[in-house]
């Protein structure tokens, strides 16, 4: 019996790093609240990745390993989180605040009566939560008043879990999924190649909003001078210019790199939402009145097309880079 | 073809958001209120489906009877009715899926298109619960849907990629941003809309029980960044990345 369930992330055998956010969490309200913490794992040969989490200090790791679990679908991953949350009688359900998460966690809220609580920020009591609205503009302090609370971790304001040592039990869980219930299957996968790290991951990102017309080639290349990954504006997107997983902002990815380039973004009340946070933030932009000066910690006023090659230049006189 | 969407009423999000003086939550006083962004997505595919399979979109919103301007602004778009369930509770996600579980018992429609979040209080919940309550397939975050007799084919924005799902209707679809380019509703479509039937409903007409499971107990602002330094040139960015922020 653990009191708190985290549900693990994985694609295809890999950890997704964004679990060891949720981790950290499932850790504090472990301490702060009382009680343990279990890892579920669901996927089709997840064994190591189960192996890999026994070392962050859960009482237990529960592997759910079965072909019908190869690939996420809401349904029938609910119907195992589910039967595992009861079967634990678990208290807390917590999962990062990936896409998958936020596809999964309310089906599994509704599954068990349990209210949920969205992109929590901090734990401030057994069934208080600190969660952003309104873009982040405002914090809000929620309370979930039934027995049994679901809800998602913000992976920026979480940190990364360290492996403690020391190896957790495992144990499998039975899997009872009726494929042939399922009203959603999957058809395929279009995955974004990328040389570059994961814009939630890294610790240099680049971003480009409409001042870039379009060419991303300077951002792309600063980017890889820096081994940044590379984010974009609403406009941007909305533009067509880069897919929409590159978007940063209230209702994109949210990042807290250690140094965040803004280039070309104006800096709407929505970018800021998506990254706010970065330790150190640097904008260039033409305008020298563009709202995204007034919380950047260093401001370049300047066409980027001819900042940014200059500034790789700079960058790579003084080492940065290749 | 029956299409029912949402119109979820909240403060224009280019709004500056204000607190009310006893941190209870934002005030909204004297605001201009607007559709959620990602309803108006989701109104504007049930509108395409509609013109090409042909068939009855169905606006439906939840709250105070101010609510029925957003049916209105979806009807002026080209929805054929509304349906207002009138409430002043404090509709959280899980009431707001509870009560539309009990509108679609009534409708029967054969897809439900929403938005993938409400821009106000950012849960994003609603279309997932509605999913799980009524047994139905879910495709979230959509930037692609077509329809083809039951079922649905729905691209999916997700992390490192795009999904694509197949979904047995009746299904639920969540909007994101790139599924389309909502169109603005046309002076006649104004007037139209005005002699469009909008049925009134109320949660304790429909069996539901409005008491919320999450609550907001108080709201603060968080602390903002303040300007920092303007740089005159690239050297100088970089010297002060490397010894004064430390980041290189």
């Amino acid at each position: 019996m653990a009191k708190i369930l985290v549900v693990a992330e994985q694609y295809m055998g890999q950890l997704r790093p964004a679990t060891l956010s949720a981790v950290s969490a499932a850790r504090e309200a472990a301490s702060k609240n009382g009680g343990d913490f279990a890892i579920l794992v669901l996927g089709a040969n997840v064994g190591a990745v189960a192996d890999q989490l026994t070392g962050y200090g859960a009482a237990k790791v529960i592997v759910a390993d079965a072909p019908v679990l190869e690939r996420y679908l809401s349904e029938s991953y609910t119907k195992v989180v589910t039967d595992v949350a009861k079967a634990e009688g678990a208290e807390l359900v917590l999962a990062s605040a990936t896409t998958t998460g936020k596809d999964l966690l309310p089906r599994v809220a509704a599954a068990l009566g349990a209210g949920m609580a969205s992109d929590i920020t901090s734990i401030e009591g057994p069934n208080k939560f600190n969660r952003p609205m309104f873009a982040g503009n405002v914090i809000a302090t929620v309370e979930v008043t039934t027995p049994i609370i679901v809800a998602t971790v913000r992976g920026t304001a979480f940190s990364a879990a360290e492996a403690t040592g020391g190896a957790s039990e495992k144990t499998t869980a039975n899997v009872d999924v009726d494929a042939g219930s399922l009203r959603t299957s999957f058809v395929k996968f279009d995955e974004t190649k990328s040389e570059r790290p994961g814009l939630t991951e890294a610790r240099v990102v680049v971003s480009g909003g409409r001042g870039t017309k379009g060419d991303f080639e300077p951002i792309n290349a600063l980017a890889d001078t820096l081994g940044a990954a590379v984010g974009a504006s609403r406009a941007a997107v909305d533009s067509g210019w880069v897919p929409n997983d590159m978007q940063v902002g209230q209702t994109g990815k949210i990042v807290a790199p250690e140094l965040y380039f803004a280039v070309g973004i104006s800096g709407a009340i929505q970018h800021w939402a998506g990254m706010k946070d970065s330790k150190v933030i640097v904008a260039i932009n033409k305008d020298g009145e563009a709202p995204i000066f007034a919380g950047a910690d260093y401001g370049l006023i300047g066409d980027l097309f001819k900042a940014v090659p200059e500034l790789i230049d700079e960058l790579k006189k003084a080492g940065v880079g290749a | 073809m029956k299409i029912l969407v949402t119109a979820k009423r909240l403060m224009d999000p280019e709004t500056k958001v204000k607190l009310k003086k006893d941190n209870s939550g934002v005030d909204t006083e004297g605001a201009k209120f607007v559709v959620n962004p990602f309803d108006e997505n989701a109104i504007e595919e049930a509108l395409r489906l509609k013109e090409k399979h042909s068939g009855e979109v169905v606006v439906v919103s939840i709250g105070k009877p101010e609510v029925v301007e957003q049916i209105r602004t979806g009807l002026a778009m080209g929805g054929d009715r509304g349906i207002h369930v009138n409430t002043d509770a404090d509709v959280d996600s899980d009431v707001a899926a509870r009560i539309l579980v009990k509108v679609i018992e009534q409708e029967q429609p054969d897809v439900v298109i929403m938005g993938k979040q409400a821009v106000d209080d950012d849960s994003g919940q609603v279309g997932q619960l509605l999913a799980q309550y009524l047994g139905w397939g879910q495709a979230c975050f959509a930037s692609e849907v077509s329809i083809d007799g039951n079922k649905a084919t729905v691209t999916r924005e997700v992390d490192g990629g795009l999904e694509t799902l197949e979904v047995q209707l009746p299904g639920i679809i969540t909007a994101d941003l790139r599924l389309n380019e909502p169109r603005y509703a046309s002076l006649p479509g104004i007037m139209k809309a005005k002699k469009k039937e909008v049925k009134e409903l109320t949660p304790d007409a429909l069996g539901v029980d409005t008491a919320a499971k999450v609550k907001v107990l108080s709201v603060s602002t968080p602390p903002a960044r303040s300007a920092g330094k303007k740089v005159e040139s690239v050297q100088e960015l970089v010297q002060l990345l490397k010894t004064e922020a430390k980041v290189l």
